[in-house]
């Protein structure tokens, strides 16, 4: 296990170091000096060099990289070019409803996901399957930034359950908060739910079919019995991978319905930066973004190790 | 031999899009670019089968054209996937166990590892946002998929009789690779494709709904949506029929993928029959 923890562990490292120098560059290309684009046209040439001193846009590309990764190490993201604040600060007001929002939603899909998934295995060729199977099939069609909208139209507009957008804060308590986060989770769920019953469904099936489960049956087990017993401990591991691909989308698919909710986050937070051009910003915005779906992945990767000793054996 | 239902619906369904955005090649019922205020927001009628829009355009017309554009990204974006991915999947698995191998594998694990949505986000707010980014950003993260799925295929050709006759005889890996290997595996990319390609339509509304797709006064699906999102609740049909057009065409071609599936591969078709 330590071996294969080491493996992940270096993999880790890597994939970090990476992603950090493909969005840096990503950035750094970019024509144009931010310092002249924050003073305008007619800045006076002292002025814009003590700026681009300030900002440490006089350094050269290397020191200015291993500033910024150092500086985020230590949880210094550097200043806004345009509200002149640090980024850490308006990071940390804002990932209290992205993230919230993201394990809302992972939530969503596994509590409809599962069930539907085991569902339609235990009834494989039968009606309950095939009307599982078309409504996932038409789940995994649906963008959820549509299904967004129309469940504003209905739950909000229509029926006025919900708020049509905004968040309550989670000063108003924890239920206060949900419920400002229900509808957006919804929609952000429900599409990754159709993926995650369609892939429960089929690895249960596979599973089923193994000779396990043949001997399980042969010793007197229902066919019941020995889904919920053997198969499904067994079924997880793909369905352990992609809960862990799911997390990135819900929380990338996060930045576009903040925007239709117009909740606070950080999907909000990288919008503003990109229409006032503040790419620090974004750069570290998007940076944060990878590090959490990295970090969750290699998690995933150690719970595959826990669920089967195979993966930790492997030579 | 019978086709399969899916493989039906869905051909049906693409078709009817595909056959959308050819026509709107030579014509479409109303010129998009014509504005007319005093029949905004007129719902469906014989006049205009689909209502029109907030400046009085024809949403049919709209929609068909929106096609085009959806089609023609997701399309490019698969190409970019298949173009780079199936060429570096071949060598991968034509070298295997090789540094070589071993480099392009973890370059796709890393890319694997990146939020597709917020890359493309960082590409198009880096870069401006415009079809051409949309596509290079759908692109990249299509050439993993085709990169994994080439190897692991053509992995389980390398020890077949056949791939060890045409050793034999002297072909270098690369003519194996493309003489041999390819037309077996080919079958696999094009279900994959329009796996790939429904979730290029599928991301092209995205970026567009969030402004970093196709700029006005290119028609886009996405694009239909951000500005139906305030009139919504005075003139659904604005929001529901570009949402409908891409359900419709994602869900025809994950059908067709499906029935393709069902269609191409002979275990399948041998359970089947």
């Amino acid at each position: 296990m330590m071996r294969y923890t080491m493996g992940r562990l270096i993999s880790l490292c890597l994939s970090l170091i990476v992603a950090s120098i493909v969005i840096f560059t990503v950035v750094e290309v970019v024509p144009g000096d931010p310092a002249a684009y924050m003073l305008g046209v007619n800045a006076r040439p002292d002025t814009l060099a003590a700026l681009r001193s300030e900002l440490g846009l006089d350094m050269s590309l290397p020191e200015r990289y291993f500033a910024w990764t150092t500086g985020m190490m230590q949880g210094d993201f550097g200043q806004s070019y345009t509200y002149r604040t640090p980024i850490a600060a308006m990071i940390a007001d804002r990932v209290w409803v992205s993230l919230p929002l993201a394990l809302f939603a992972l939530t969503l899909t596994i509590v409809i996901a599962f069930p539907a998934g085991i569902y339609a295995a235990s009834r494989r060729g039968k009606l309950g399957d095939l009307g599982v199977m078309g409504a996932t099939q038409l789940g995994v069609a649906v963008p959820n930034f549509w299904f967004a909208m129309i469940l504003v139209m209905i739950f909000a507009i229509k029926l006025r359950w919900f708020s049509a957008g905004g968040f309550a804060g989670w000063e108003g308590g924890l239920l206060s908060g949900l419920k400002s986060l229900l509808l957006p989770a919804v929609a952000l769920a429900l599409p990754q739910a159709a993926i995650l019953a369609r892939v429960m469904r089929s690895s249960l099936l596979d599973m089923l079919g193994e000779d396990f489960i043949r001997t399980a049956r042969a010793k007197g087990l229902s066919r019941r019995q020995a889904l919920w017993r053997h198969a499904l401990r067994n079924a997880l591991i793909p369905v352990l991978t992609i809960i862990g691909l799911q997390f990135s989308f819900l929380l990338a698919g996060g930045i576009v319905i903040e925007q239709i909710f117009f909740l606070p986050g950080l999907g909000r937070l990288i919008f503003q930066a990109i229409s006032a051009r503040d790419l620090i910003v974004v750069e570290s915005v998007v940076m944060l973004l990878v590090f959490v779906v990295i970090v969750v992945n290699f998690v995933i990767d150690l719970t595959y190790a826990a669920v089967d000793p195979r993966l930790r054996l492997r030579k | 031999m019978r086709l399969p239902r899916s493989l039906l619906i869905g051909g049906f369904l693409s078709l009817l899009f595909l056959g959308g955005a050819a026509l709107s090649l030579f014509w479409t019922p109303y010129d998009i670019e014509i504005l007319s205020i005093s029949s905004r927001l007129q719902t469906p009628s014989a006049m205009h089968w689909l209502g029109t829009d907030q400046l009085g355009r024809d949403m049919l017309s709209m929609v068909m054209m929106g096609t085009r554009t959806s089609i023609a990204v997701a399309l490019l974006a698969v190409g970019i996937g298949m173009g780079l991915g199936v060429p570096l999947g071949l060598l991968a698995a034509a070298r295997r166990g090789s540094l070589l191998d071993e480099v392009i594998m973890r370059g796709n694990d890393l890319i694997f590892a990146f939020p597709s949505l917020v890359i493309a986000i960082l590409i198009t707010a880096v870069f401006g946002a415009g079809a051409m980014n949309a596509i290079i950003a759908i692109g990249i993260f299509n050439v993993p998929v085709f990169a994994r799925l080439t190897r692991g295929s053509a992995l389980s050709f390398w020890s077949r009789d056949f791939i060890l006759a045409a050793r034999v005889s002297g072909k270098s890996a690369s003519r194996i690779s493309v003489e041999h290997i390819l037309p077996n595996i080919a079958n696999l990319m094009i279900v994959q494709g329009t796996i790939q390609f429904s979730l290029g339509i599928l991301a092209e509304a995205a970026l567009s709904y969030i402004g970093l797709g196709a700029q006005p006064p290119i028609a886009s699906w996405g694009r239909m949506l951000a500005d139906a999102q305030t009139l919504a609740s005075i003139a659904p049909h604005v929001a529901l029929v570009p949402g409908m057009a891409i359900v419709l065409m994602v869900l025809g071609l994950n059908l067709m993928g499906d029935g393709l599936r069902d269609l191409l591969d002979p275990r399948i078709r041998v359970t089947r029959t």
